[in-house]
């Protein structure tokens, strides 16, 4: 059985569900208690869960981040949520420098089961600090896994999955999509960590994406559609470990790929996408791997520069002719 | 507001007449004038922002006022000033026209910032506002740095540091007031405690609800002010002004104030209660202020009048112009990203 939710409730359940089976999960970050959430995907969890295990912070990022990392190092399974992933920033010396690298540090001794969430990308007008997509910038560390996906079923599964990971997490949501509905099962289940997910099959060119922008990569699938070119769509769910071979595999289908990555072009997921497959899909390629970004600059506030720097359909829709040389 | 206004003076008119003057008339009306002008600012940016022709995050400064009206008597305009998102008053104050900062929040090209920045970062080196910044306690090591810069240079100038309550716990600040006590920089920092960082009290952050006093931790002199009241907000700043000038190193001001609205556009307040915020409203510094001047028979309704409509005009055609202005080329975003005029960007 299932039934319809939004991403927000989606994600609230998981967290709930894995909390009632593990006492050593909780919830920490900025107006997760009292207020619900500044995005309420905590809504009515300190009802549930109590202020013990469900605890509002100060605006103290790197402070809290530390905190969690302490306390996953000494046994418990925190979930830091940061209202955006953009004030993570603040708390990156405790991601990178140790959520990511104690177990090599300690030789195995002491891990960091612990999960940073929260949202990441644009989310319309924010301008320049609140506007920032980070999958690529987290990726980049080893030590780390990088979850980014708005899907209401498999963003639950995924979630509930990186509680039980025993690395740390880093997983990023959508400001815009938490309204954003799907069919979620009644009964449990999880996601597979490092696995992606065929949206859309099709066999003329491969368009790969992750997070919001799949629904970009969609609305421009549907629309080659009608112009008789046939797009397979690939959601990576998972940027950090990549599936590959999932992709792999498209291209050797199709032989044309398009990345759609909300990120910054420089080395980022879609170079890094772009490499993995001249590499080990050279012999099937029948174009140039072509991506579609957001702009390489700072976004601005007003209307005009948010249609510029973002990607879209109509962007798409030109990388998948430009590879199909149509 | 006006509303508030009418009934507030039936209130306090009542009240003895306070003590003789201590300023000038010119000083009364222009604390009065640029408090009214944020207000009906601000009033006027949450009708435009409920028409749409605002987005994005959007906090306004009412109940704040009277803060930025003391920064445009306590310190001087060759100081410089930073502040959080929470910042039209305070751009307003610091000189930057109504025109340019309504048309910001509309996203033009004429605005302040060319709409790059929109509600929450308006920044002019002309008027040394170093800006609003939307990074909670961020701007608390910048301004001490812009502050390092002064006392590099050898100027006499300072600048004035500004953050919420709920910035005040960021380790961004103890980093920057030790290093800024060490050092003697000149820099005037001001907590305004408007008792909230979104739906979070002063008194759930931490176990010091007194703010002022975590300057004591570095031996830095701090004290409370009234914020509700320009002129205690003025001489507030004055003395802390005086100090830093002579070479003795920071200050550090907790003014207590009240924000009237939600935290944003989006938040409706629930954390608080209804009498709390009439408590405050009680104080309006823009009706205890008409009442002083008339009660002390410093200026006439007549003159007080005159001003509101100019200035109720002011915003009105600032309004028009951020209208009929023209929002800046898609293309635009490219520029300033780089001082390189030929900078290599990514495009493919
Ligand atoms: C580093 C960081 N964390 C979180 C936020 C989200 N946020 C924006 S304003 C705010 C509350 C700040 O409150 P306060 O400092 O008291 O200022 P006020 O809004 O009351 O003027 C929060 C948590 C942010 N912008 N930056
Ligand atoms: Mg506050």
């Amino acid at each position: 059985m299932s039934r319809i939710l939004n991403l927000r409730d989606a994600l609230n359940e998981g967290m709930k569900e894995e909390m009632r089976r593990d006492e050593s999960v909780f919830l920490m970050g900025e107006e997760v208690a009292e207020y619900n959430g500044a995005y309420k995907v905590s809504k009515g969890m300190l009802d549930e869960f109590g202020p013990k295990r469900v605890i509002d912070t100060p605006i103290a990022e790197l402070g809290f981040a530390g905190i969690g990392v302490g306390a996953a190092m000494n046994g418990l399974r925190p979930i830091v949520e940061f209202m955006t992933w953009n004030f993570a920033v603040l708390a990156f010396d405790q991601i990178v420098n140790n959520a990511a690298k104690t177990l090599s540090q300690s030789a195995g001794e002491f891990g960091c089961p612990i999960v940073f969430r929260g949202p990441s990308g644009a989310a319309g007008q924010l301008a320049q600090q609140h506007s920032q997509t980070f999958e690529s910038w987290m990726a980049n560390v080893p030590g780390l896994k990088v979850i980014s996906c708005i899907d209401p079923k498999d963003t639950k599964g995924l979630l509930k999955s990186a509680i039980r990971d025993d690395d740390p997490i880093c997983f990023m949501e959508s400001e815009q999509f938490y309204g954003y509905k799907g069919e979620v099962p009644e009964e449990e289940y999880l996601t597979p960590i490092g696995k992606a997910a065929i949206r859309r099959e099709g066999t003329d060119v491969t368009i790969v994406s992750y997070n919001k922008m799949i629904l970009v990569a969609m609305d421009a699938a549907e629309q080659l559609q009608k112009e008789g070119i046939s797009a397979e769509v690939i959601d990576l769910r998972t940027i950090r470990p990549l599936d590959h071979e999932a992709i792999v595999e498209s291209v050797k289908k199709t032989n044309r790929l398009v990345v759609v990555d909300e990120s910054w072009p420089y080395g980022g997921v879609s170079s890094e996408i772009a490499y993995e497959i001249q590499k080990y899909a050279f012999d099937y390629l029948d174009a140039p791997v072509t991506r579609v970004n957001s702009a390489d600059v700072s976004l601005g506030y007003a209307p005009t520069f948010v249609e510029e720097y973002l990607p879209n359909p109509t962007k798409v829709i030109r990388a998948v002719k430009a590879v199909m040389y149509r | 507001m006006a509303e508030v206004l009418e009934k507030k003076k039936k209130v306090t008119k009542k009240a003895p007449a306070k003590a003789k003057a201590k300023y000038s008339k010119k000083q009364y009306l222009d604390w009065f004038t640029i408090m009214y002008r944020i207000r009906k600012f601000e009033e006027k940016t949450l009708y435009a922002y409920s028409k749409q022709k605002i987005r994005g995050f959007c906090h306004v400064y009412i109940g704040q006022e009277a803060i930025a009206a003391g920064l445009t008597s306590g310190i001087t305009k060759d100081d410089k000033v930073v502040t959080a998102y929470r910042q039209h008053g305070i751009a307003l104050s610091r000189g930057l026209d109504s025109n340019s900062c309504m048309a910001e929040l509309y996203g033009k090209s004429t605005g302040c910032v060319k709409g790059k920045g929109g509600s929450m970062h308006f920044f002019s080196k002309e008027h040394n506002y170093f800006g609003g910044n939307g990074i909670v306690g961020a701007q608390i090591p910048i301004g001490t740095g812009i502050a390092f810069a002064e006392q590099y240079r050898g100027s006499k100038n300072l600048c004035v540091t500004m953050f919420g309550d709920g910035a005040a716990r960021q380790g961004a600040l103890y980093e920057s007031f030790n290093m800024a006590m060490t050092w003697k920089i000149p820099v005037l920092y001001i907590v305004e405690n408007n008792k909230y960082a979104m739906g979070t009290s002063v008194e759930r952050t931490s176990n010091v609800h007194e703010l002022y006093k975590i300057g004591s931790a570095f031996d830095m002199p701090s004290e409370p002010v009234d914020g509700m009241d320009p002129e205690a907000v003025h001489e507030a700043l004055e003395k802390a002004a005086k100090h830093i000038r002579s070479g003795k190193g920071p200050y550090f001001l907790e003014i207590n104030t009240y924000r009237y609205k939600g935290h944003s556009v989006s938040d409706p307040s629930k954390y608080r209660t209804k009498d709390e915020l009439n408590e405050y409203k009680e104080k309006d510094p823009i009706v205890v202020i008409v009442n002083k001047m008339i009660d002390g028979k410093i200026a006439t309704q007549k003159e007080i009048d005159k001003i509101k409509t100019e200035i109720d005009n002011e915003i009105e055609a600032a309004m028009k112009f951020a209208d009929e202005s023209d929002y800046p080329l898609g293309s635009e975003l490219y520029d300033d990203n780089y001082v390189q005029k030929d900078y290599p960007f990514i495009t493919d």
